[in-house]
């Protein structure tokens, strides 16, 4: 790797991730327990972006196939909405431990399919989503506990579910562990991009026995997305995603008696004061926004700096930046990796042009050479952002961090809660009642002090304002998943 | 020579005020043997846009407010409306049901009035307590204290039944206060009386201007405004037919309103069971997990 002008000049010896997760030419859909192929003999190709290489050809799912699926875990609900509680929990202990077994292959097939560090998908990823089955199988039979005064809590039935590729297999988890703790059965559509650890997925609950039906995977794009959440027989919708489609999908929903919940966009602030411990901070700003290459619905995407530390922070985040390695994401030492997709990448690139134009100052320290081949976006910040600038105020979901400052902890206030979207915020502060006062002020669902982007099995997660709305996670997960 | 009777003006009830619709429309309502029992305002989109605006800045003040603080409140809310119980009685007696072309008896309207005075009562305990019941601290791997806690949604319309007219406005909008959150209730379109001597009693209580706001009119003119308003943040209270839930749920979409409608056929207003639950409050609030470092 190119030295820069903020790292030392010694190189670190490649340390590629070895195992080879066993990659088959052609995937099929999972319905009724099966792997078939699609009615409409239509597929599509996932890449790996790193590479651009194909790794796989997916069915794409059509009317017929979403029908059958349907149908399908409408006819497993039956018997698992019946199935005694105790036993219910022991497929999804089945499930959490054989995610465990066969982390390392779901961590680099993460990481090939959908350009994320390999580090964090096997540091973050797939423990999140074990811990999520093995959390949630405990809840099977303490539902009637979990909603005071509400002793017989009832599955709502088939569970449409549409997530995206930034996170799959832990939006997978997500999705499907309370759900089916809950006594429902699912369908669930992973995005286009990044389909092969949802098969796998499926694969496993075949290993671990569960019930053919209870969970049914479709794979296909937008088409099939709206096909799935706009079937009559659907029960529940559950979408992670953009705000755009959640909307669509709430107005398509109206009327239906469909319960929904929706995890949508983001433009999380983060907040430092100026009596913030600054290198920890800083430290923040990078989990906040250049995990997982920004790629995260709750990025803290919009930093405020109280106005007397600015120029600190601006040199210390130069400084931090410029050693971050980006690169081959299945290398044990790359912390940023491969833009999801090309379409994506064009999207950044024109909010990055749209803000320099617009007058904002770009700070992109790195000058290392990135791969030829693959989508790549040298992770930056910029300053002198207004609050008007279209970098200031929409969904970038990469890289990209827009940095502003202000006065008063009044002014850091309303700047952050001035959008239309209610994710996440993080405050950095040593003044202890300051730092909850902020808090209890942000609009926000989550909020992180002197921390940012934690997430655990047991934490509710999710929006308000246009943000979406429901909780995944811990108890309030459950929430959205049971008649009570 | 008998005494004229003074009729009351029926007005609307905004940001602690008696104001006219600013339409100057007023909507007739009908007695036994077509006698006019009273003119109401015919509530417009200006209306609840103003509302709107009122309502918004009195949420700071009601959110922040300590639970104890704002379960006085509603307690007093309570002891006014148990005070005035006979003039609610011939609020709820005045008009006749279209079907049968006979109003509530006597005893009917108190026992809902019972039923409601009750039901302030209970939400008023909820207040400080509710948060307690539906909040948590969470277990989470490594050295975080990470807890959840409810807030309030913010500015909710409030859509009431048609009927039971005051006990079904109480019952969607006792929940909403006690979580904190203010309210545009848009009242009962075949009686809207007794809603609007429920504002007199606000107005004697100590409910701070804006909190509670109810207008009257026509139930097909002002849902779709409601839905559309893109500064309300919740729905709450009862469809009559899925028409009316598909326009509430439509519109909303827009600006991922919380649409938490229940359908007036599903609900027994008179059953304290279901009714004096948490889990009518926890619909309008939005649940907010904070996470912070604790040790190394």
């Amino acid at each position: 790797m190119n030295s820069t002008t903020s790292t030392p000049e010694w190189e670190y010896a490649p340390a590629p991730e070895r195992v080879d997760p066993g990659i088959e030419d052609r995937h099929r859909l999972f319905i009724g327990g099966r792997f078939i192929a699609s009615r409409g003999r239509k597929t599509f190709e996932t890449i790996n972006p790193a590479t651009e290489d194909v790794l796989s050809c997916c069915d794409e799912a059509n009317a017929a196939d979403v029908d059958a699926a349907v149908e399908s875990a409408r006819t497993a609900f039956r018997k698992w909405s019946r199935t005694k509680p105790k036993e219910r929990a022991k497929y999804l202990y089945r499930i959490a431990r054989r995610i465990q077994e066969r982390a390392r292959e779901l961590a680099v097939l993460e990481t090939m399919d959908g350009g994320k560090p390999i580090r964090e998908s096997r540091d973050v990823d797939i423990p999140l989503v074990a811990q999520h089955f093995f959390h949630h199988a405990g809840w099977c039979d303490k539902l009637q506990y979990a909603f005071p005064g509400a002793t017989e809590p009832k599955p709502l039935g088939v569970c449409a579910q549409v997530i995206p590729w930034n996170f799959p297999l832990l939006m997978l988890a997500w999705k499907i562990a309370p759900a089916l703790a809950c006594g429902n059965t699912v369908v669930l559509k992973p995005a286009e991009t990044t389909p092969l650890t949802a098969l796998r997925f499926a694969e496993i609950c075949e290993e671990c026995e569960l019930p053919a039906g209870v969970v049914n995977i479709v794979t296909g794009a937008g088409d099939t997305g709206r096909l799935l959440v706009e079937h009559p027989d659907v029960d529940k919708i559950a979408f992670t995603g953009s705000t755009d489609v959640g909307k669509r999908i709430a107005a398509a929903t109206a009327g239906t008696g469909k319960r929904l919940t929706l995890e949508l966009g983001g433009k999380s602030p983060n907040i430092i004061f100026a009596d913030a411990s600054i290198d920890q901070a800083i430290e923040g700003i990078v989990q906040g926004i250049w995990f997982n290459q920004g790629h995260v619905c709750c990025a803290g995407s919009r930093l405020f700096v109280q106005e007397s530390v600015l120029p600190e922070v601006i040199e210390k985040l130069e400084r931090r930046l410029g050693t971050l390695r980006v690169g081959d994401p299945l290398d044990k030492n790359t912390d940023v990796g491969a833009i999801n997709s090309g379409p994506q990448l064009a999207t950044i690139n024109r909010y990055l042009a749209e803000g320099t134009e617009e007058g904002a100052t770009m700070h992109r320290p790195h000058s290392s050479s990135l791969p030829e081949k693959g989508f790549w976006c040298q992770p930056c910040f910029l300053s002198d952002v207004q609050p008007n600038h279209v970098i200031a105020r929409e969904e970038i979901f990469g890289p990209v961090l827009a940095v502003m400052s202000f006065r008063t902890p009044e002014e850091a206030i309303s700047r952050a809660n001035d959008t239309r979207f209610g994710l996440a915020a993080g405050v950095w502060t040593d003044k202890g009642s300051k730092i909850f006062e902020v808090a209890s002020k942000l609009q926000a669902g989550v909020v992180w002090l002197n921390t940012y982007n934690r997430f655990d099995a047991t934490s509710p997660f999710g929006g308000v304002k246009e943000s979406g709305f429901g909780r995944e996670g811990g108890l309030h997960g459950l929430r959205g998943y049971l008649k009570i | 020579m008998p005494r004229l009777e003074v009729l009351k003006t029926w007005k609307l009830f905004i940001g602690g005020a008696f104001p006219r619709t600013e339409s100057g429309r007023t909507m007739i309502l009908w007695g036994t043997e077509d006698r006019v029992v009273a003119h109401c305002c015919q509530g417009s989109r200006k209306d609840l846009r103003n509302t709107v605006e009122i309502a918004r800045k009195a949420l700071p003040g009601w959110w922040k407010r300590d639970a104890y603080n704002r379960g006085q409140i509603l307690y007093r809310l309570a002891e006014m409306a148990e005070g005035r119980t006979a003039e609610l009685v011939d609020a709820i007696r005045s008009i006749p049901d279209a079907d049968t072309g006979r109003g509530p008896t006597a005893a009917q309207a108190r026992k809902e009035i019972a039923c409601a005075v009750d039901r302030l009562v209970s939400f008023a305990g909820w207040c400080d307590k509710f948060p307690q019941v539906v909040g948590s601290r969470n277990p989470v791997n490594g050295p975080y204290h990470d807890f959840t806690m409810p807030e309030p949604t913010g500015v909710c319309g409030v859509i009431a039944p048609n009927a039971p007219s005051f006990l079904g406005l109480v019952t969607h909008l006792a929940p909403i206060l006690a979580g904190g959150n203010v309210a545009i209730a848009m009242a009962s379109e075949t009686n809207p009386l007794p809603a609007m001597v429920f504002a007199e009693i606000c107005a004697t209580s100590d409910v701070p201007g804006g909190v509670v706001n109810i207008l009257t009119g026509y139930r097909r003119e002002m849902l779709p405004e409601f839905a559309d308003h893109r500064d309300i943040d919740a729905i709450g209270g009862a469809a009559e037919t899925v028409e009316e839930r598909r326009i509430l749920e439509l519109g909303a979409a827009d600006n991922m309103k919380r649409v938490r409608l229940e359908t007036v056929g599903d609900v027994d207003y008179f059953d304290d069971d279901s009714r004096h639950s948490p889990w009518t409050i926890e619909p309008f609030t939005e649940m907010k997990t904070i996470w912070h470092p604790s040790g190394s």
